[in-house]
């Protein structure tokens, strides 16, 4: 399958010499006498790096093989990180660099959207906010309810976070995974 | 009646888009009025237009909406009236983007005896005019970057020039209709300077289209393109007005057409019959909507259409 330059818009996937992009801007153009064309700014998928192509309206444009599966989180060995497809109890083994510094906010059981490019694991996208208990912090300063001051704090997976002041150990907090920010305290029953 | 929220910024902005397209307006027509042009309107629909390669009409009735004015303007002046201009709406099938829709507002003029260097000595006093009226002098800003259309600060690159400097080749040596339109884009048109008005001249023959070859250069046309703002804004000839060759290039372009998947379109035999009473001739296509939204420091169409439909 192939897409044409009228089917390009702003998150399509396209491929071009076997690396997957997306698109992330697109501009029409047409010189006066001339033919349509489509100014894009594309993602690499992979890399993550963005480039600029335009593209005529009479090119063919290849359509990445891209699957999207929804995992959970099982266990973790050394680099690798284990997945299963609930659906197909199928285990998938994601190398730690696929996960892009977000292995820190994984959860057992914990539902991730992975994106595979001919067969391979390209990336991951974990629920935008996941709770994690406070595993080491200072002693919380009582009353103090300001959110402005930040001291540090660790959770299980080791990862340094700013929390408030009025957070102590033990505490479950939830956490912005696009960000790796503290967001508020929740009550964990 | 429904209350009307007469102080919304939406409202105040329609407002200001509205009064600087009219203003625009009378601009243009005191420019053309004053140095003796006369203002004509020609026909909507058309049984023909000019077939282009790459301008597809939209269908009206038994014919086309126009794509341009030209035609009906030069049996204007063929039939004697020597200087002539008309303000009205354009329509191309399938344009659409931050400087393109598919009814916009044409501003053409024509003038003999001239060639295209007249129609340039026009343009640059006409630019200097409306944007003194509208925007209180030759230089403002328009999306935060400085822009001049003071008369001496008008650059002019031959199309060879331009492809050499930004491109590495020269078009008009060996002509690629799919490099020279993908190179135009892509290399020469963010090559040039942004802050004044450019015109790119003398195009390579396969790209003259209505446009007469240079007498000591038959290679090159004599046709210019002004650039503003990094925006295509005008495209002017010295008119080609030999009958022979004007129905070989509109062949050409319909075979062009057909390669592309495209159809012919059907030649105006009433145009063809009278290029050849025409007397050497200049004229000009400007984009009215494109200045009025560099003139309304806009940055897409989008906001000075305020019926554009999507």
């Amino acid at each position: 399958m192939a897409y044409t330059a009228a089917d390009l818009r702003k998150g399509l996937k396209i491929e071009i010499d076997g690396i997957p992009y997306e698109v992330t801007e697109f501009q029409f153009v047409k010189p006066g006498k001339g033919q349509a064309m489509y100014k894009c700014r594309i993602k690499n998928m992979i890399a993550g790096n963005t480039m600029e192509k335009t593209f005529r309206s009479v090119d063919k444009i290849d359509q990445p093989n891209i699957e999207s599966k929804t995992l959970a989180f099982s266990y973790q060995e050394g680099d690798k990180y284990i997945f299963m497809d609930n659906k197909t109890y199928e285990q998938v083994e994601l190398h730690k660099d696929v996960l892009a510094g977000q292995h820190h906010f994984l959860l057992e059981d914990l539902e991730c959207e992975v994106l595979f490019f001919n067969g391979r694991a390209m990336s991951v996208t974990l629920p935008a906010f996941v709770i994690k208990e406070i595993k080491e912090t200072e002693p919380g300063a009582r009353g103090d309810t300001a959110t402005n001051v930040l001291k540090p704090a660790k959770i299980d997976t080791g990862y340094e976070i700013g929390v408030p002041l009025f957070i102590n150990q033990g505490d479950f907090i939830r956490i912005d995974t696009r960000t790796g920010k503290y967001v508020e305290r929740v009550k964990q029953s | 009646m429904r209350p009307r929220p007469a102080d919304s910024d939406a409202l105040r902005q329609q407002r200001r888009v509205l009064e600087l397209r009219a203003k625009l307006h009378a601009a243009i027509r005191c420019f053309f009025v004053e140095r003796g042009f006369l203002e004509v309107t020609t026909p909507l629909i058309l049984p023909a237009n000019a077939p282009e390669t790459h301008i597809d009409a939209i269908a009206a009735g038994t014919g086309w909406l126009r794509t341009s004015p030209e035609l009906a303007m030069k049996r204007l002046l063929a039939a004697g009236h020597e200087a002539i201009f008309q303000l009205g709406p354009c329509f191309r099938a399938g344009e659409q983007g931050r400087w393109h829709h598919p009814e916009f507002m044409m501003l053409e003029w024509y003038r003999a005896p001239a060639g295209y260097l007249d129609i340039l000595a026009d343009t640059k006093a006409l630019l200097a005019f409306v944007t003194t009226e509208l925007r209180g002098g030759t230089d403002f800003s328009w999306q935060g970057k400085s822009l001049s259309c003071a008369q001496d600060m008008w650059e002019k690159y031959t199309v060879s020039q331009a492809f050499i400097q930004f491109a590495g080749w020269d078009p008009a040596v060996r002509f690629d209709a799919d490099r020279f339109d993908l190179d135009l884009v892509t290399r020469v048109e963010p090559g040039l300077p942004m802050d004044r008005p450019v015109v790119l001249l003398d195009y390579p023959t396969p790209q003259a289209s209505l446009a007469r070859r240079k007498p000591d250069d038959p290679a090159r046309a004599e046709r210019w393109e002004l650039y503003l703002g990094g925006a295509e804004l005008a495209n002017a000839y010295s008119e080609l007005n030999d009958p022979v060759e004007q129905r070989t290039r509109f062949a050409e372009a319909n075979a062009a057409r057909q390669r592309r998947g495209e159809s012919a379109y059907p030649l105006d035999e009433a145009f063809l019959a009278a290029l050849a009473e025409m007397p050497p001739a200049g004229g000009i296509a400007l984009g009215v909507d494109r200045l009025l939204m560099i003139l309304a420091d806009a940055d897409s169409l989008d906001e000075v259409l305020p019926f554009r439909h999507g």
